[in-house]
């Protein structure tokens, strides 16, 4: 399971927890999170957006 | 043809380049900024103290990459010393540079509070990576910290030092953390769960005079007391560098006055992020920058668009006390109906006829703001 964090406002992407309340169940590898989805933070699209593997 | 020139390269240059870019990949662009003309996330700044990151570390992208990125020429540590709208130039270091449109991407300065004492030049604030750099050595071998402000920006960097190991001191004039922006419930909370980690609270009283004392930073207080401490980090608020602008004649309130096209009062001039002013506001915040820089570079690229804000919920980077807020506009009439839950404070802000105008949510309730948000749109 890996991490992933936005870059424009460090929000961190945990496969692991995933993001249930942005309804994305845990465990969901970032590959498979969808392309429409945006950080719930700064509101950047997955598509937009470079996430930086931190582990 | 003569270039698009961008002034100034945080989130706000480089998100407005970085999204005209997708839509126009061949027109001249040249950054002008005051900075390296690295790229680092803004919002990171606040809580890399406890992590332990260098200012180095925070940088994730040299000018260098940026300007291969962006195939932009980014000119970096340069000063504009004047904009001619008239004749589509600005002066750089004494050079008139031509422009075909402009956008003043120029941020904001931090306010200096008035200051008495022979160490008012020693007061540190934080709103970009140099300032970071600064502030990190600044804090090398010392242990207290003094924080003026206990608003957004210094209860992250409260929150921060002490997980960082630092004691510290905030002083704030008004009764409560981050009172602007939240119900008295949801305030009581952050400041108990940030008093229970070691801040020392002081509200109600300002900051006069900072004089050197041996090896610390005496303050003297509004109520005569005082203070020491080792750094003194202001964080009372910011106010958008608009100076330029304005010596152009270009309209000015608070912030560059720009229409729903990110447009100022002068032709082929644009402004987005802090020092801008859309929809008679100046917001500090990502959201709103992103939204400013998705519209401006469809602008830009000739596409008809328009500045709508979605719901945009101010996320609070303080972990002793999660906190999630979407404050009803200015103004709005209503009130707040607060709730203690076992997750945390849920307080939503209704009118007359119960419509959901605004929320705040501190610790595990904030797992409801996608839900919230939902409801503020469809209301």
């Amino acid at each position: 399971m890996k991490k992933f964090q936005c870059v424009v406002c460090g929000w961190i992407y945990d496969e692991a927890a995933g993001a249930p309340e942005e309804g994305i169940a845990a465990g969901t590898r970032w590959a498979d999170v969808p392309d429409t989805w945006a950080c719930p933070d700064c509101g950047v699209g997955k598509a937009d957006f470079e996430m930086v593997q931190i582990a | 043809m003569s270039p698009l020139i961008i002034i100034g390269s945080g989130l706000a240059g480089f998100s407005l380049a970085r999204e005209w870019r997708k839509l126009d990949s061949t027109t001249p662009l040249r950054i002008f900024t005051s900075d390296d003309g690295g790229f680092y996330s803004k919002p990171m700044l606040s809580n890399a103290i406890a992590g332990g990151k260098s200012a180095a570390q925070l940088a994730m992208k040299t000018a260098q990459q940026m300007a291969l990125e962006l195939n932009a020429e980014i000119n970096s540590h340069t000063e504009i010393s004047a904009i001619h709208p008239e004749r589509h130039c600005i002066t750089v270091n004494g050079q008139e540079v031509t422009y075909s449109r402009l956008v003043l991407a120029q941020g904001a300065d931090p306010i200096r509070p008035p200051m008495q004492g022979d160490s008012a030049d020693d007061l540190l604030s934080v709103n970009n990576l140099d300032d970071y750099a600064r502030f990190r050595a600044a804090l090398e071998g010392n242990k207290r910290v003094a924080i003026l402000g206990g608003g957004l920006i210094g209860c992250e960097f409260a929150n921060d030092l002490l997980a960082g190991g630092f004691s510290v001191d905030v002083i704030d004039p008004g009764t409560h953390p981050l009172a602007a922006l939240l119900p008295v419930e949801a305030s009581l909370k952050l400041q108990d769960a940030l008093g229970q980690q070691g801040v020392n609270w002081h509200f109600g009283v300002k900051a006069e005079a900072v004089e050197r004392a041996g090896d610390a930073l005496r303050l003297t207080l509004s109520d005569d007391s005082s203070l020491d401490a080792d750094v003194v980090l202001s964080a009372i608020g910011l106010r958008s560098r608009t100076a330029l602008a304005a010596a152009a004649g270009i309209t000015v309130k608070r912030g560059i006055v720009v229409d729903d096209q990110l447009k100022t009062s002068a032709p082929d001039v644009f402004a987005i992020g802090d020092c801008a002013e859309a929809q008679g506001k100046v917001l500090l915040y990502i959201m709103p920058l992103m939204q400013q820089a998705r519209t401006l570079a469809k602008v830009l690229a000739g596409t008809e668009a328009e500045l709508i804000y979605p719901v945009m919920p101010v996320v609070i980077k303080t972990p002793a006390c999660p906190i999630t807020v979407c404050p009803p506009a200015l103004g709005a009439e209503g009130e707040w109906k607060v709730e203690s839950t076992p997750l945390g404070v849920r307080a939503l802000f209704f009118d007359s006829t119960e419509q959901l105008l605004g929320f705040a949510l501190t610790e595990q309730a904030t797992a409801e703001k996608t839900t919230l948000a939902q409801q503020l749109v469809q209301s």
